[in-house]
């Protein structure tokens, strides 16, 4: 019953299954084969709120070129039973070429959203092939079949196969590969699906990474060397991949009571002259704020990365969504200029957090990171990001020539003012959340706060951001402007454009405080039309653009809040049709 | 002639102070815990720049900038993870936290006792008067529950928190009690909390004379401890027991090792890290 | 009170010393908080008595010559209740002290330093030692009278010396 298939540039699918199924590792070994075979990929998973057991899926996208999106629609979905498959029917958009293929002993089970859709459908009978082999399971046979149909190389999937098993030894192996096999015999008897050619030559200098993963790498690369850790989703990952990280690189990461304590440990680490870091969400962001203020006012510079989950309060903590940026900017008390900056893709997790690293320490200031679940907790293949020299550079004091006096917050043009480290001697100071005078002792005078003010205000407004503001894409009289994990199907949705009537342009902001006006106003020049695009109910974006630039009267507005995805078809009507799929 | 083999120190009590004048009411215990406070410094021969004062929000967190020592005033509550924070990433540093009753046992309570668990090389000094001062008198944890105020009218109601019993409990590698009246015998306490390994407390019992003028009565109740230091949780235990909250001297002295993560080692490059993504 | 003694040189300069040092030290502090509480009467009254206490300093480091003069850990002093003699109870200080106050505090100090060298003088064994210590008493008790005399001046004031109409701040 097999179709003809084109030659694909993208494949999208599914594995979902319930209890233990072991949908999620098998995601993950597809996702690695996919890489062995030269391919790109994207990973994201859904899961049930049960903690084991509990229904989950792996979302994937499998493609010749990099993926910055998840797709408008897929092209397969295993099930390996039926439990709560529904609860992810609105993040798998299904049509009539989407094949469906479900287990044979279940099929009274189907939901009605699959019986009464219009995918073609096929059943494997998984459990009595898998009984069939010692050691066999479910989802190995899931994976065979799903290599076969999609054109995956069986070297690469076995390849896989042993390294992800290579600890529990060679049985495992075997067994995986025979469950394998046995899935690619049945793979046949299915509808079938587009299959995505294996490219030719030179597959080096990729990597196979986390945004989460890259968060924590760029904070070593930009020099970090302490982190307060307390564990948050969907941020829990940063820190544990930085724990043995930081131990290996001759930094340390301890565990703190709460994220109160996480901040305030990360300040007093960066206070010692160690670059520091902290991860959290936005629960912990809130409570985070006040110290964040108190490193605004002392001067001490920290990372804080916020992976935006859905709010507020406890909101949704497994899926995303971009609505912490008003609190990332706005949250801390006074006016505290800090650093707020938001990675675009995966990929540019690394340079993001390790540029905030750079800019925390050279202004001496909070830098927070604006990361979110969708690039956080997602997995893809991406080239691997070339090392800029973004390393942590601080001014500090020495001691001072005799009758000379150390001032911590001396005034200077740039308002950065040398900073003294512990053990420095003669140039003893107390940091201070309260007002002071230069000196750094409490001062509630008129003349001190002023002077104080503006010192702060003007490091991070005159500082040289460059041309990393922003990202910028594409040409046409159309811009579509926006931030964040909402930049990969912009990009995705305008290379589809690309050469037609709607063409349109991309400015994708990186640095959101200080508000580049210049470099916006500048940017937005000549532009007929302006589309902002965000991922909240409120339009925190939009209030932020309106309240910083001359944004044009009839610029629109998409803004969704989440837990869906954003996809690059909705941004395609948008800009053709002035209104979403 | 029991100490004149002690080594002169190379600097005196006075040069840990800064020329930075108390805002403190005088009469307040604090000025003599600053005291006692640089008489350790002195009789540790320690260099000020090797030394940081830590602390949180009120009257007894002003301290840092008093003395002439490197200092951070952080924010209400949050001196115990700041200080941590520094004492991990620095561990040639001595690092001394300053705090209160409301500042230390009520907005900070959760970090004190998680500062006792974790047991980072630190010496906690809890200045203890029983009200909060900069805010104009209102009932502390340590506060009697029937102290008359105008927050709580007619007292908190509240049984009064005991600083020593929770320390022993959530794990502090040393505990003790000093009085602001005594600053020579304080200072003793606090060089030898200074030296301890691990998390020291010292609670110590200083009086607040502009909200508490009944406090100057204090130092008729207090009285040395009549049991001996020890080292076993379970004595410790039993002499809080029956104690009044006026012994003063050290309590218990543990053995357990700091928590002092290695820092500074590097067995690998961060080329090294990356290679792990590489395909 | 329990016996009191010093029969060493050394010994006996460095408690002398100490004694006149932290007395100084202290009223200068106290000088110090009174600038800062805006009672400038009392804070010229104790720079008075710390510039004095500082001349008694330099008194004894002369009469010690070079006789080295030991340390002593503060709380290794052989003082009755742990604290000099001389320093005065820092808890008795008010932003709202008349001189009067003031000296009554300083007085009570002079006389248990006075009593401290006496004691001192009759229980020791070493000549030296006592004859020093018998001088240092007696001028403490010169201290002493020339303090009652100066009372004289600051009779004790109404029992409202401490009223304030204002009430305390808010600070933080």
């Amino acid at each position: 019953m097999n179709q003809p298939t084109d030659n694909a540039t993208s494949i999208s699918l599914v594995l979902a299954g319930s209890g233990g199924s072991g949908v999620i590792t098998a995601g993950n070994m597809l996702l690695a084969a996919a890489a062995k075979a030269g391919w790109y990929g994207l990973m994201t998973r859904s899961a049930g709120p049960q903690i084991r057991g509990g229904e989950a899926a792996a979302l994937l996208r499998l493609s010749s070129e990099p993926v910055s999106a998840q797709p408008d629609r897929y092209d397969l979905i295993i099930a390996l039973d039926w439990m709560n498959f529904e609860r992810f029917a609105d993040e798998i958009p299904l049509d009539e070429n989407t094949v469906i293929i479900g287990d044979a002993s279940a099929a009274k089970k189907t939901p009605a959203f699959v019986t009464e859709g219009p995918a073609r459908r096929g059943d494997i009978d998984f459990k009595n092939l898998s009984k069939a082999i010692p050691g066999g399971r479910p989802n190995m046979i899931a994976l065979g079949t799903v290599g076969a149909l999609i054109g995956l190389p069986e070297d690469a999937l076995d390849a896989a196969l042993s390294d992800a098993l290579a600890k529990r030894g060679e049985d495992a192996i075997t067994a995986s590969r025979a469950g394998a096999q046995a899935g690619r015999s049945v793979a046949a008897d299915m509808p079938a699906t587009p299959k995505l050619p294996t490219p030719e030559g030179e597959k080096a200098g990729r990597w196979l990474i986390s945004g989460n993963e890259a968060a924590g790498l760029g904070a070593i690369r930009g020099g970090v060397r302490f982190v307060a850790a307390y564990p948050i989703t969907p941020a829990t990952e940063i820190l544990e991949w930085m724990s043995p990280a930081l131990t290996k690189v001759g930094g340390v990461l301890v565990q703190a009571e709460d994220e109160l304590a996480s901040i305030n440990m990360a300040i007093g680490g960066s206070y010692g002259g160690v670059p520091a870091l902290t991860a959290t969400s936005g629960p912990g962001l809130a409570l985070m704020t006040e110290a964040i203020g108190l490193a605004v006012a002392s001067e001490v510079p920290v990372v804080i990365v916020d992976v935006m989950r859905g709010g507020p309060s406890t909101g949704i903590p497994t899926k995303s969504e971009q609505s912490d940026l008003n609190m990332a900017l706005y949250a801390l008390p006074g006016d505290a200029p800090h650093i707020v900056v938001a990675p675009n893709s995966i990929r540019d997790c690394v340079f993001t957090t390790q540029w905030s690293v750079h800019l925390a320490e050279a202004m001496q200031t909070p830098a927070i990171v604006l990361s979110d679940q969708a690039l956080g907790q997602a997995k893809s293949v991406i080239a691997a990001p070339a090392d800029i020299a973004f390393i942590a550079q601080r001014e500090t004091a020495s001691t001072p020539a005799q009758g000379e006096n150390y001032q911590r917050y001396a005034v200077t043009a740039s308002g950065v003012s040398p900073m003294a480290l512990p053990g420095t001697p003669g140039c003893a100071y107390t940091a201070d959340g309260l007002e002071h005078n230069p000196r750094g002792t409490p001062s509630g005078g008129a003349k001190d706060h002023h002077i104080q003010l503006d010192k702060r205000q003007r490091k991070t407004d005159d500082f040289d951001y460059g041309q990393h503001w922003a990202d910028q894409a594409g040409e046409g009289d159309t811009v579509v402007l926006t931030w964040g994990s909402c930049t990969g199907p912009v990009l995705e949705a305008l290379e589809n454009l690309a050469g037609t009537d709607d063409a349109a342009r991309m400015i994708s902001m990186r640095l959101l405080m200080p508000a580049p006006k210049d470099q916006l106003t500048k940017a937005l020049e000549g532009a007929k039309r302006v589309i902002v695009v965000e991922q909240t109910h409120s339009g925190q974006f939009m209030g932020y653009l309106r309240a910083n630039i001359d944004l044009p009267r009839d610029a629109e507005h998409y803004c969704i809040p989440g837990p869906l995805p954003m996809r690059p078809g909705d941004i395609v009507s948008l800009v053709k049709e002035g209104t979403p799929s | 002639m029991t100490a004149e083999t002690a080594i002169t120190p190379k600097h005196t009590p006075r040069d840990y102070k800064s020329d930075i004048k108390p805002v403190w009411c005088p009469g307040c215990g604090d000025y003599s815990v600053l005291g006692s406070i640089t008489k350790a410094f002195s009789e540790l021969n320690l260099d000020p720049e090797n030394v940081a004062v830590i602390s949180g929000i009120g009257c007894s967190s002003r301290i840092p900038a008093y003395t002439d020592c490197y200092g951070f005033h952080g924010v209400h509550g949050r001196s115990l993870p700041l200080a941590a924070g520094l004492k991990v990433a620095r561990p040639d540093m001595t690092v001394l936290v300053a705090s209160g009753d409301g500042d230390g046992f009520s907005i900070g309570g959760n970090h004190f006792m998680h500062a006792c668990r974790r047991n980072v090389d630190l010496t906690y000094v809890v200045m203890d008067n029983r009200v909060y001062g900069m805010t104009k008198g209102q009932a502390s944890p340590t506060t009697e529950p029937d102290w008359d105020n105008a927050l709580t009218p007619g007292g908190s109601g509240i049984s009064p928190f005991r600083p020593l019993v929770i320390a022993l409990a959530a794990g502090a590698n040393f505990i003790a009690r000093g009085f602001s009246g005594d600053q020579n015998g304080t200072a003793k306490l606090l060089k030898e909390a200074i030296e301890h390994p691990g998390f020291s407390f010292v609670q110590i019992l200083s009086p607040c004379v502009t909200f508490r003028p009944d406090q100057k009565e204090w130092k008729d109740d207090v009285h040395d401890a009549t049991v001996d230091p020890t080292d076993d949780l379970g004595r410790a235990a039993r002499r809080l027991m029956t104690d009044d909250g006026f012994n003063v001297g050290v309590l218990y002295r543990g053995e357990r090792e700091a928590f002092q993560p290695p820092i500074g080692n590097a067995s690998a490059t961060v080329a090294d890290l990356e290679g792990k993504f590489a395909l | 009170m329990s016996t009191l003694d010093i029969n060493n040189i050394g010994e006996f300069l460095a408690h002398a010393h100490a004694l006149e040092a932290e007395a100084a030290s202290q009223y200068a502090d106290l000088a110090e908080q009174m600038e800062v509480h805006n009672n400038t009467e009392v804070a010229e009254l104790f720079h008075k008595l710390a510039e004095i206490e500082g001349k008694h300093i330099t008194k004894i480091d002369d009469k010690a010559g070079d006789t080295p003069i030991p340390h002593i850990a503060p709380w290794e002093y052989k003082w009755e209740g742990g604290q000099s003699p001389e320093a005065v109870v820092d808890m008795e200080a008010h932003y709202m002290m008349t001189p009067h106050h003031a000296l009554t505090m300083s007085l009570k100090a002079e006389e248990r330093a006075a009593d401290f060298f006496q004691r001192i003088a009759d229980n020791t064994t070493d000549e030296q030692v006592r004859s020093l210590s018998t001088e240092m008493a007696l001028e403490e008790r010169e201290h002493i009278e020339w303090l009652h005399k100066w009372l004289e001046k600051y009779p004790k004031p109404e029992h409202d010396w401490d009223e304030d109409m204002d009430p305390p701040m808010l600070q933080e």
